[in-house]
């Protein structure tokens, strides 16, 4: 498979992609050496034990991290020699996150916290960013007051609200940093059932969970040991 | 962008509100005392110096010379190793020789010029004895180059012709001396001559140096008091522009030879305290702002401290780092925008509540109360060094709060 042809067709693909920390003296390979092909429309879940670099790889995929070697395609352009300002804007366009905590801005309502990925991205026009903003914490099943601000709702609403804030702009991946971990099962449970509503409608999601049932939720599950690939 | 930068910069003032209070209030502080200082101090300058040129001659052609006459050995060997021992200067009449000639060089040109005698003498009045300076002029001429005849407050300066032997006095002079309106004094000459002089008028203009030391009479009167019948020894000139002084002066002294010395010149002493005293304002105030603007420094530090995750979450979003600089920036420049409008405030309240002090003030000039000078350019000056203070201090931790790497916060929020 020539490299064109893959790049055209995965969303993201990933050639020996290495992360090394280093801490004096000795270095420590958060992720080794990872060769790895996500299309569009696939549900994947990235698991293995604590410390074994899943969330590392995430915020390597996600283009919050730069990898020390090795490449990152992302909708057919290498990010590896991007500049800061540039995968920032790969950032705001193509991507979404959603961490263990819900990260929310606490002085702003619900409804400006959900359109302030929009605002910066400013495409659309005031109007229609309320209206979107309105119409994805209602999906979410946020139906009521959208000028709640964070610290009035229960974890879980927190956590879907944070999940709106990362589909604002329609990301082309859908990226999830043990969205469960600080949630009850109850609420882990409806987190990814609107993933895997979100799915079906052909989103693309990449999360990091530990849990192994949660992870059976999902498509594919790459498992990482020691910042590798297992399979 | 502004509708992106600008609320989370105010939200997070909002949540720091008495350190938002202080630090605004610390540039509110610097910005209303430069007000209020420069009110003072440019008030008192401008005063000043409108006196002086109003009150005295802009150039005077002295009968003096800037460096004194070459020697003709040293004329003769300019080059030669010529040293002259005990030298002793020719005994010579003073007095500018060719006046007449001078005075009538300028019939015709802008310049309106009056010629004096400027003499010492002892005045007596009963058992007082004061030295001062008499003035010799002639009353048509002198009126158009200083404003005498308006600073006369008692009498009148054409009682100069019609009375024998009259004087002005200034103001200072008079009380010390204890004479008033009519009163007869007698004025003693350096060279022994006694004359009795009628007081037929009293100036005031309101700077002491010329009100406490100076006297005015004829210039025949005072040519026989100082025995010096004829001889001019000072031609006061006006200008029409006042602000080439220092160029006319050099061009007359160019012209005639004699030293012409132009107000500044005449008053450098006075006009070199002022410069030491906007010195002493502009670094006292401008200390004032530097403590503001650590104010801000420690404001914004906070903030970014306690707004770490935030940060991280809005690079994660995709805000660059500039939009996180903005941020920040925003915010120093709303505390020192809030101080400065706060501060002209401040500024204006100062200036008014000195106005309205009234007391009885003798210095180089005497007034009732502080001269103020209520312009505009102050307020302009304080806004921009409080805007520049606030921007430097906010831009120095906004630039750290832009290299906040997302990975290590989210990480070590897990």
């Amino acid at each position: 498979m020539s490299p064109q042809m893959s790049t055209k067709q995965a969303l993201l693909e990933t050639r020996h992609l290495t992360r090394t920390l280093k801490t004096g003296v000795e270095s420590v390979n958060l992720v080794q050496d990872i060769n790895l092909t996500i299309n569009a429309g696939e549900f994947v879940a990235i698991t293995g034990p604590s410390g074994s670099g899943k969330s590392s790889l995430l915020y390597l995929l996600g283009l919050l991290d730069r990898p020390s070697q090795g490449e990152l395609w992302m909708d057919g352009e290498n990010t590896a020699y991007m500049s800061d300002a540039k995968r920032a804007e790969m950032r705001l366009s193509k991507l979404g996150f959603v961490f263990q905590f819900h990260f929310l801005l606490p002085e702003f309502t619900l409804l400006e916290n959900v359109s302030l990925p929009m605002r910066k991205r400013g495409k659309l026009s005031e109007i229609e960013i309320l209206e979107r903003a309105h119409q994805l914490l209602c999906d979410l099943d946020l139906p009521d007051d959208h000028q709640k601000l964070p610290e009035q709702l229960s974890g879980g609403q927190r956590q879907r609200v944070a999940i709106a804030r990362a589909l604002a702009n329609n990301p082309l991946i859908l990226l999830a940093d043990e969205p469960t971990g600080n949630l009850d099962s109850k609420n882990g449970q409806r987190v990814f059932d609107i993933f895997e509503g979100l799915v079906a409608n052909g989103q693309t999601v990449i999360t990091v969970t530990h849990d192994p049932a949660l992870a059976q939720r999902t498509h594919r599950q790459i498992h990482l040991v020691d910042g590798r690939l297992v399979y | 962008m502004a509708a992106l930068t600008l609320p989370i910069a105010l939200a997070h003032l909002r949540h720091r509100k008495r350190q938002t209070f202080v630090s605004v209030a610390g540039v509110a502080l610097g910005v209303g005392f430069f007000i209020g200082m420069a009110a003072l101090m440019s008030g008192f300058q401008m005063y000043f110096i409108s006196k002086v040129i109003d009150t005295w001659p802009h150039v005077i052609i002295k009968d003096e010379f800037r460096d004194p006459a070459p020697q003709p050995l040293m004329l003769v060997f300019p080059e030669g190793a010529v040293r002259l021992h005990s030298l002793k200067p020719r005994d010579e009449i003073k007095g500018i020789r060719n006046a007449q000639e001078i005075m009538a060089s300028f019939v015709g040109s802008p310049y309106a010029v009056a010629p004096t005698l400027r003499t010492q003498a002892f005045f007596r009045y009963g058992a007082r004895e004061i030295a001062a300076t008499m003035v010799g002029i002639d009353p048509k001429l002198e009126v158009k180059v200083t404003q005498l005849a308006q600073d006369i407050i008692a009498g009148r300066i054409e009682a100069l012709n019609t009375t024998a032997n009259g004087i002005i006095l200034g103001e200072g002079l008079a009380k010390k001396l204890g004479v008033s309106l009519g009163n007869m004094l007698s004025v003693t000459s350096p060279m022994g001559a006694v004359l009795k002089m009628k007081v037929v008028a009293i100036f005031s203009t309101g700077v002491t140096a010329i009100d406490n030391f100076e006297s005015y009479a004829l210039l025949k009167k005072a040519q026989v008091l100082a025995g010096r019948t004829n001889v001019i020894n000072q031609i006061r000139v006006r200008l029409p522009d006042v602000s080439v002084a220092r160029e006319t002066a050099r061009q007359f002294e160019d012209r005639f030879g004699y030293k012409a010395e132009s107000w500044e010149e005449s008053y450098s002493n006075v006009l070199g305290l002022f410069k030491i005293q906007n010195g002493i304002m502009y670094s006292s105030v401008g200390a004032i702002l530097i403590v503001a603007a650590f104010g801000i420094f420690n404001i914004i530090s906070t903030v970014i401290n306690e707004k770490r995750r935030d940060i991280a979450i809005l690079k994660s979003i995709g805000l660059t780092e500039s939009d996180i600089t903005r941020i920040f920036l925003v915010q120093g420049l709303m505390l020192g925008v809030a101080g400065t409008v706060l501060g002209w405030g401040v500024g204006f309240g100062i200036t008014e509540l000195l106005s309205s002090i009234r007391f009885d003030m003798e210095g180089f000039i005497r007034s009732q109360g502080f001269i103020l000078n209520r312009g505009w350019p102050p307020y302009f000056i304080a806004a921009g060094f409080a805007l520049v203070a606030s921007t430097v201090a906010a831009y120095l931790p906004a630039r750290k709060a832009a290299r906040i790497d997302p990975v290590e916060i989210i990480r070590g929020a897990a």
